[in-house]
């Protein structure tokens, strides 16, 4: 018998081609979006990376490891609230952001670990309660914790968060490079690419790997894996912390490119919208994950946009109001999706072969 | 004397107010098929779980090649060396079979998440060590050719192989296979024989719980029989077959 040991597929002109165009297509694209359509397209680009890292994240938990969770932006919330206390004026605490944002990411694991272990022994409808009821703690404790010590300012929230700075070179200002100028939300552009590039290779990596694996065998079959060595409880913990790792991160650059945060931003329909991500893109599967975010973040802005005027042409008046007409849109597009295509829009091999044995009715 | 591999003494196993294993004891020694049997819920599966991990037993002890594996996790177990396979079939379906194999080799491989997402010289090294074990394991019990299908779409008899070779990636001292020829036609059951020979010649001992007496007499060098919870015979087949309260148990006695 021939063993080939290959892990993984010999790079090709295609594929170093491929590579190539979409490095230059993502480096120039706030350029085309900044100059046809506005900065402020650029600011939901910013978004559209932030969720890519939330979704990736949250993918790990429920996508590789097959562990439902409805609490997920807690994670964000801790990263982002992490850097906006260590680096803001409401503690007079200014440290840099390589600093504050692996804290935040960290403090964040560590609240992974602070979910997990409670829940190890559950499954599925009674995880999602308790990872739905973590989730709003968390929001609680950040809305109260401004009495009897003023810990988060509560509702008013923390402002004039620090940007991300190294040694006087600001992503917060306008700077200029060969010529051309750069607007803070390009500048955040590039350094929000070049992380979620990193957390797609942690992600791409941590699947296909040996803990990938153990990820997958549980989600398959828990009592399975564990008659095959696999300490259940630690990859557990290990998923929930990496999710939140992720998180963490996401959370830490959010609070800086705004420089504002408040519990507000980190309710129970931010989770469920990164959970949709999730879902609609292709549970487990990276390319399909980030699609889904993507899509996600930017249709309820083109909505945004396009309803008001549409409605304009048509009747001469606002039938509906565009804010509520957007999100009608957005859950019917949401339903009929998930109807027509239940494995996500670009599902992986192993996920569709699972749709396919319910279609049949295995 | 035969060397000890595996002693139980006084294991009790209760769920609620059932006692599913009563103060049951035996010794499986070093390099022999021992085999398992007895009357549909007898508790052949309860003392299966238990020795594998699954079930916690209440009381009594339970010692593995010198280790202590009294009320032991799972993979505690799999890791002092006792593997096992499901009487229905518990394969990760949606996995390949090389897939599966390479789960089995979790226990012995220490790639962790920092490994993983660096993938430094050593981290890449293993994975190429478990790579290649694993499909030295699919020729071993003779199913290289479906290596990258999916388990679920392997045929009955292949996935049963895939089972073992996948329990065998843990390099078990013991392998305890649950009921491995049920469903299987009599040609496969002669070659899933030749197999366990196999096994047993390379040095593993072999645990086999069977529905099939036949089967057992012929291959197995001790058997237990089990019954209502209780051991009620242990020995060689020849004399087990012929022990009053074995064939009472299967048959029932005789009222004049």
């Amino acid at each position: 018998m021939t063993v080939s040991v290959t892990t993984t597929p010999p790079a090709n002109g295609k594929k170093v081609l491929g590579f190539l165009a979409s490095a230059i297509i993502l480096a120039i694209l706030p350029f085309v979006v900044g100059n046809a359509f506005g900065n402020s397209w650029v600011r939901t680009l910013d978004f559209a990376l932030l969720y890519v890292m939330l979704a990736l994240g949250l993918n790990i938990v429920v996508g590789f490891a097959g562990l439902l969770d409805l609490g997920f932006i807690a994670f964000y919330a801790v990263g982002a609230y992490t850097f906006a206390l260590l680096g803001s004026p409401h503690f007079g605490i200014h440290l840099p952001f390589y600093i504050t944002l692996p804290l935040g990411a960290l403090i964040a694991a560590c609240f992974g670990l602070l979910l997990g272990t409670p829940v190890l022994k559950l499954k599925g409808d009674y995880l999602a309660i308790v990872t739905l009821g973590f989730g709003e703690i968390i929001r609680i404790f950040l809305n109260n914790l401004n009495a009897p010590y003023n810990l988060t300012n509560g509702p008013q929230g923390v402002n004039l968060i620090d940007p991300v700075s190294v040694g006087g070179f600001s992503l917060g200002k306008t700077h200029e490079f060969f010529g051309i100028s750069f607007n803070s939300v390009y500048m955040y552009y590039y350094f929000f690419l070049a992380l979620t590039v990193l957390v797609v290779i942690m992600a791409w990596r941590l699947q296909h790997s040996r803990i990938g694996r153990a990820w997958v065998a549980m989600r398959e079959d828990d009592i399975a894996a564990a008659a095959m060595g696999i300490n259940i409880r630690n990859i557990k913990l290990l998923a929930f912390a990496l999710g939140a790792l992720s998180g963490g991160v996401a959370g830490g650059l959010f609070a800086s490119f705004q420089g504002f945060i408040s519990p507000e931003s980190f309710g129970l329909l931010e989770s469920i919208m990164i959970l949709a991500m999730v879902v609609l893109g292709g549970m487990g599967h990276i390319p399909g994950v980030i699609l889904g975010a993507v899509v996600l973040t930017i249709a309820p802005e083109i909505l945004r946009d396009v309803i008001g005027p549409l409605q304009m042409a048509t009747f001469g008046k606002m039938i509906v109001d565009p804010e509520n007409a957007r999100m009608l849109l957005f859950g019917l597009a949401l339903v009929v999706m998930m109807l027509v295509r239940p494995e996500g829009m670009w599902p992986s091999k192993r996920r569709k072969a699972e749709f396919d044995d319910a279609k049949k009715g295995h | 004397m035969a060397e000890v591999l595996l002693k139980i003494d006084g294991i009790v196993k209760r769920f609620g107010g059932l006692v599913a294993l009563n103060q049951v004891g035996l010794t499986i020694n070093k390099g022999e098929i021992y085999g398992l049997i007895g009357p549909n819920g007898a508790g052949k599966t309860t003392l299966f779980n238990v020795l594998t991990g699954l079930y916690m037993p209440d009381e009594g002890s339970f010692t593995f090649d010198g280790t202590n594996l009294f009320r032991a996790q799972p993979h505690v177990v799999v890791g002092t060396g006792i593997a096992r396979t499901f009487q229905n079939i518990r394969l990760f379906k949606e996995m390949t079979a090389l897939e599966n194999v390479m789960v089995g080799r979790h226990i012995r491989s220490k790639a962790g998440a920092l490994g993983a997402v660096l993938r430094d010289k050593g981290t890449r090294a293993e994975e190429a060590a478990i790579r290649a074990k694993a499909q030295e394991l699919l020729a071993y019990v003779g199913i290289s050719d479906v290596a990258d299908e999916f388990a679920k779409n392997l045929s009955y008899g292949h996935q049963r192989r895939l089972e073992i070779a996948r329990a065998l990636a843990t390099e078990p001292k013991l392998l305890a296979l649950d009921e491995p020829a049920a469903g299987m036609n009599p040609r496969e059951t002669e070659e899933l024989k030749a197999l366990m020979e196999k096994i047993r010649a390379s040095g593993i001992t072999v645990l086999l719980i069977e529905h099939d007496v036949k089967l057992m007499m012929g291959l197995c060098d001790r058997i237990a029989v089990l019954d209502y919870g209780k051991k009620i015979a242990e020995g060689v087949p020849e004399v087990v077959r012929k022990d009053p309260k074995v064939i009472e148990a299967y048959l029932g006695v005789a009222h004049s």
